[in-house]
């Protein structure tokens, strides 16, 4: 079955896939990852800071988000942004942004989105006398929040998060849409030069089916350490 | 922003000849709408088998149900439809392989087959998740009353399971309407894709894009709306969201 295939050619480019592809995907995963779940926090504040119109906003925010296809908004923010920065700068025309500024910004908003839907929930599980008690100690909201609920709730929705970024991690491999060297992008060039693409669509999934299987484990195995007993 | 807007593109003719932008958009919309429902039934089907071997007291039905879960939730979606796509034509016999690869709507059968799959492993832990809320009595008092496993799962936990699980199935349902747009990648030209097409040729990104994200989330909150009417019908009395 494998008799004709040439298998040796990802020997020969396993530097280029793993140095440049890897790097990106990871570079990307993590960053996007830090960036929407900081913006996500924010968003899930805003919803629940009972103030109507701040709570209606984030809302519409994350259910547009939720709606909509990666794949549109990945063209979306590609598009957008040049016009974005154009408008910030002040600049006469729209300016260049770099494929891996494009698709950070693009994760970092979509993600974040799903971040806050977590954050919320994680908020929400924490109970009422927590807050109350740190308000009768004089902390203010935002003391309350950064000493007292925000760090419980982070902790107990680790697990969801690190899911959420194992998700994320396969999902940066849209980015090739854009025709941008992530792993995938990169093991498709290689195939596409070579035309050896039964051997690189093949090692690449078998690498992201390593990846993932391996983080996934570890989630599971954390999950079980770091629950808190109550 | 110096962009040239222009909100009339869409009644203009657009170059592939049948008809107006906007046509080619709704097309897109069809086509997204085929795609999303033929992988909804694939995975609904290979779901509920994988969710249910999943729950079997049998090691061996579990382990392959394990198996099947985790090779489709740690490849990416995109890596998994070239892998329909790209590989399959080529490793299966010859005579296969050229009759894979001279098949007409090719993209569309690889999406709905490969989305499908990806969709069901989701369908599957939804279900078992399901499946496992249900108090122990049940499956006791199915066994009491001598039905066999079969029909216990037939006539008792899968149609109060299906129930349960019916507002994450929605959501798995908008998932998959998503995930039809992953498929541009191998030649579908469903929504996004014609959204794209149209952004090529008339340079009208936003308007194009902005049309694509309307109709979006038009199909969303009909499925969301259709759904709920679906929930409030099937809601068992005293259960759950029952009256």
């Amino acid at each position: 079955m494998f008799s004709n295939f040439d298998f040796d050619i990802i020997r020969r480019s396993l530097g280029y896939l793993f140095i440049d592809g890897m790097t990106f995907t990871l570079t990307l995963t993590a960053l996007s990852a830090s960036g929407g779940l900081i913006l996500g926090t924010l968003i899930a504040l805003m919803r629940l800071s009972g103030y109507k119109l701040l709570g209606r906003i984030a809302g519409l925010y994350v259910d547009l988000m939720r709606s909509l296809p990666l794949v549109l908004v990945i063209f979306w923010f590609y598009f957008l942004v040049p016009y974005i920065g154009q408008w910030v700068t002040g600049a006469s025309r729209p300016i260049s942004v770099g494929a891996f500024a494009s698709s950070l910004i693009t994760f970092i908003m979509f993600e974040a989105a799903y971040f806050s839907e977590i954050m919320r929930a994680g908020i929400q599980s924490i109970s009422k006398g927590q807050p109350a008690a740190a308000q009768a100690l004089g902390l203010t909201y935002s003391q309350t929040m950064r000493y007292i609920v925000l760090p419980q709730a982070f902790r107990n929705m680790l697990p969801v998060l690190l899911t959420q970024t194992i998700v994320l991690f396969q999902d940066t491999s849209l980015v090739y849409v854009l025709s941008i060297p992530d792993f995938l992008g990169a093991a498709s060039k290689v195939a596409q030069r070579d035309g050896r693409l039964v051997e690189m669509y093949l090692f690449a999934a078998a690498v992201y089916f390593t990846i993932s299987c391996f983080a996934s484990f570890g989630v599971r195995r954390l999950q079980a350490r770091i629950a808190i007993v109550r | 922003m110096n962009y040239h807007w222009n909100w009339g593109i869409f009644w203009e003719p657009s170059p592939n000849g049948t008809g107006n932008y906007l046509d080619m958009l709704l097309s897109g919309l069809v086509l997204t709408i085929e795609t999303a429902f033929c992988a909804w039934v694939i995975a609904l089907a290979m779901g509920t088998v994988v969710g249910v071997l999943r729950t079997l007291p049998s090691k061996t039905a579990s382990t392959i149900g394990f198996c099947y879960v985790e090779f489709f939730r740690n490849i990416p979606l995109l890596v998994q439809l070239f892998l329909w796509f790209f590989v399959l034509p080529e490793i299966v016999p010859r005579s296969w392989g050229l009759w894979l690869k001279q098949m007409p709507h090719a993209p569309f059968y690889t999406a709905a087959i490969g989305i499908g799959l990806f969709m069901s492993v989701r369908v599957a832990e939804q279900l078992r998740a399901g499946i496992g809320s249900l108090p122990r009595g049940q499956k006791m008092a199915a066994t009491a009353l001598g039905l066999t496993t079969t029909q216990a799962y037939r006539y008792v936990l899968l149609p109060i399971a299906f129930r349960v699980i019916l507002p994450p199935l929605t959501s798995e349902f908008l998932s998959t309407i998503k995930n039809t747009s992953v498929a541009i990648t191998i030649g579908l030209i469903e929504l996004t894709g014609e959204a794209r097409a149209m952004q090529e040729f008339s340079f009208q990104v936003f308007e194009a894009f902005t049309a694509a994200t309307v109709l979006y989330l038009l199909v969303n909150v009909v499925v969301v709306t259709a759904m709920r009417f679906l929930e409030r019908r099937v809601a068992i009395p005293g259960y759950i969201s029952g009256k």
